[in-house]
């Protein structure tokens, strides 16, 4: 058989979506990021919500998120992307507002937005990568770095009598009563992926139900930061990052 | 007796303004002195008639940040606070002039530093018109000295905000959010629909109808020859709204041998002072800049060629005193007289000072 046999719509089970721009990406190799959004441009192309879509980026590694989804979209101050979102989905119910996220942004700076947010029952789809690394600034160590966790700020480990906890937040929202639906995904597998992608789909879908704040937690490597290859850093979240943060629904009302 | 003369609190009339213009969104955090405009608002209940959002937000953090995503989307919005909230707003405000967005942020001031006084301040003129965040960048600052002017610059601020896509501000002293006054309220104004924002706002966040471009609206550039031409961008913007907007009040400066120059309440406590020299036969003008910034150098050094000196009348230590002999050049005696710490002075104490800085 030819490949030009084999190339054919007919036989198309895979293609880039055409919202995620055509530009190499600044992301790492290995990196979560450039999967969830990827999977947002499919689920907003999926529902036809290319021309009503508008998304709020973050300060991080996903500063640039509106190089990659051909969205209309805005960067937010470190933070207070909720806050940010909350205006626009507000002054404009009919469009389909998101925020994305990482760790340091809604669970150090940010927290407070986030919480009220979801708190007013915005209706606004919010997604979290938690990584458990601060990965822009160089490894640093997040609110949801894991105890033990070496990084650039927890050069031996993180200990509970210098810094406390890891901050589990996705529990601090499903408590809310404004949330809607609140889920832990990852995508470091293509079963994983089309999870997360479903998990996506239906936050967007209860954005424009108005049923409330949804937020999709999207446990993430950060090989770079973590100083693993790929493959390994998959492994480590796998045997670390899931025991402290189980994958699975916490809320869906 | 006109039916549309009203009997209003500064504060309260800025909110019935905000409706009437046509406003899309408000978010505010209470502080004294100026909560009455987020109560006026949520007891007018705008959401019932011309669809304005009104609301209370966690912090002047939440709510700064709030106007951002609304004015990203070419809305009509603007906050209000006083010093010690419009302080926690500064990275806000930086933000929404680096991404040139029309904004109306309101600064009721009290007495600082700190959490200081709830009583009346002028003393956030330095972070009012000299950047107040990070940056090089300025807001566009209006100064009313009346009720009327708390309704009408809502107007004025939003007009020249979407002008400039840049942020305006008004900077009222608690005195004139808190006094009573007649006022007259403009008629109702419909809000813009969304194919109106569309056509005004081509950048506006509002989704690619009909496969229009994506929109972007950040402050972020890294590459520092981009960053660079950003800035003259905005400093392009800058002499422009110099060379256009300037707006001052100048009162019997013709022939007068003395300038009082005064904003807000002051200029109103300033206006008697001069009627106090007038009795003893002292010709004293007043200037009163309407927009701290732009400043009017111009109006100001005009009107002091033939005075002897000059008095700045500030509830601060010190600070648009400043503006006013950068105005002169420094070749006339310029003096200052301030009550800080929530100090409001009579007019007969002012006019003592002036007398014994100025005439001796």
């Amino acid at each position: 058989m030819e490949t030009t046999d084999i190339i054919k719509p007919e036989n198309l089970v895979y293609k880039k979506p055409a919202l995620l721009k055509d530009v190499a990406m600044h992301y790492c190799p290995g990196c979560s990021h450039s999967t969830v959004h990827k999977i947002i441009c499919e689920v907003i192309e999926e529902m036809g919500a290319e021309e009503y879509a508008i998304g709020v980026a973050p300060v991080g590694c996903a500063v640039f998120a509106y190089n990659y989804i051909d969205v209309d979209m805005i960067e937010a101050a470190h933070g207070r992307a909720p806050a940010v979102a909350t205006a626009i989905k507000r002054l404009q119910p009919d469009k389909l507002v998101f925020t994305y996220q990482g760790d340091g942004d809604m669970a150090a700076i940010g927290t407070c937005e986030a919480i009220h947010a979801a708190n007013r029952a915005e209706n606004i789809a919010m997604i979290f990568i938690n990584n458990a690394i601060y990965g822009m600034t160089g490894g640093q160590m997040a609110p949801t770095t894991l105890l033990g966790q070496k990084t650039a700020t927890t050069p031996y480990g993180r200990r509970v009598d210098l810094n406390g906890y890891p901050l589990a937040i996705s529990p601090l929202i499903a408590q809310l009563d404004g949330s809607c639906y609140v889920t832990r995904q990852s995508v470091h597998t293509p079963a994983a992926v089309r999870k997360a992608k479903a998990a996506i789909r239906k936050a967007f879908e209860n954005s424009m139900a108005g049923k409330g704040t949804s937020l999709v937690e999207i446990v993430a490597t950060c090989n770079s930061g973590w100083k693993l290859s790929p493959v390994e850093a998959n492994k480590w979240m796998e045997e670390n990052m899931f025991t402290k943060y189980p994958l699975g629904d916490l809320k869906n009302v | 007796m006109n039916d549309k003369v009203k009997l209003m609190k500064g504060n309260e009339a800025l909110a019935i303004s905000a409706i009437r213009y046509g406003c899309d969104g408000y978010f505010g955090y209470p502080i004294t002195p100026q909560s009455e405009v987020l109560e006026t608002l949520e007891a007018e209940m705008p959401w019932e008639t011309t669809g304005m959002v009104v609301l209370q937000a966690e912090s002047e953090l939440a709510a700064i940040n709030m106007v951002y995503g609304g004015a990203a989307c070419g809305k009509a919005v603007f906050t209000s606070s006083s010093s010690p909230g419009v302080s926690l707003m500064q990275e806000g405000i930086s933000y929404l002039a680096a991404s040139e967005l029309p904004a109306l942020v309101v600064n009721v001031m009290r007495g600082g530093p700190g959490l200081g006084t709830i009583q009346p301040s002028q003393s956030d003129y330095f972070q009012a018109t000299k950047g107040g965040g990070h940056g090089d960048y300025h807001c566009i600052v209006l100064a009313p000295w009346s009720v009327q002017e708390m309704a009408d610059f809502v107007w004025l601020g939003w007009d020249l905000a979407f002008k400039y896509r840049n942020p305006a501000m008004i900077l009222a002293d608690g005195v004139v959010g808190q006094m009573m006054e007649k006022v007259i309220i403009p008629e109702q104004r419909p809000r813009r629909t969304e194919d109106q924002i569309r056509q005004q706002c081509p950048w506006a966040l509002n989704g690619r109808k009909g496969h229009r471009k994506q929109n972007i609206i950040s402050s972020l550039e890294l590459d520092s020859h981009q960053m660079e031409k950003n800035n003259l961008r905005f400093q392009q913007t800058y002499a422009a709204i110099e060379a256009n907007e300037v707006r001052y009040q100048a009162i019997d400066c013709d022939d007068a041998d003395y300038l009082i120059v005064a904003f807000g309440s002051m200029a109103r406590v300033s206006l008697k002072v001069k009627e106090l020299a007038a009795e003893q036969g002292i010709k004293v003008g007043l200037i009163r800049p309407i927009t701290l910034w732009p400043f009017p150098y111009e109006a100001i050094s005009n009107a002091a060629k033939n005075a002897k000196g000059i008095l700045v009348v500030e509830l601060s230590a010190g600070q648009m005193i400043e503006d006013v002999k950068l105005a002169v050049e420094c070749q006339k005696p310029v003096e200052h007289y301030g009550r800080f710490g929530g100090i409001v002075p009579t007019p007969e104490e002012v006019f003592e000072a002036f007398k014994q800085k100025l005439i001796k």
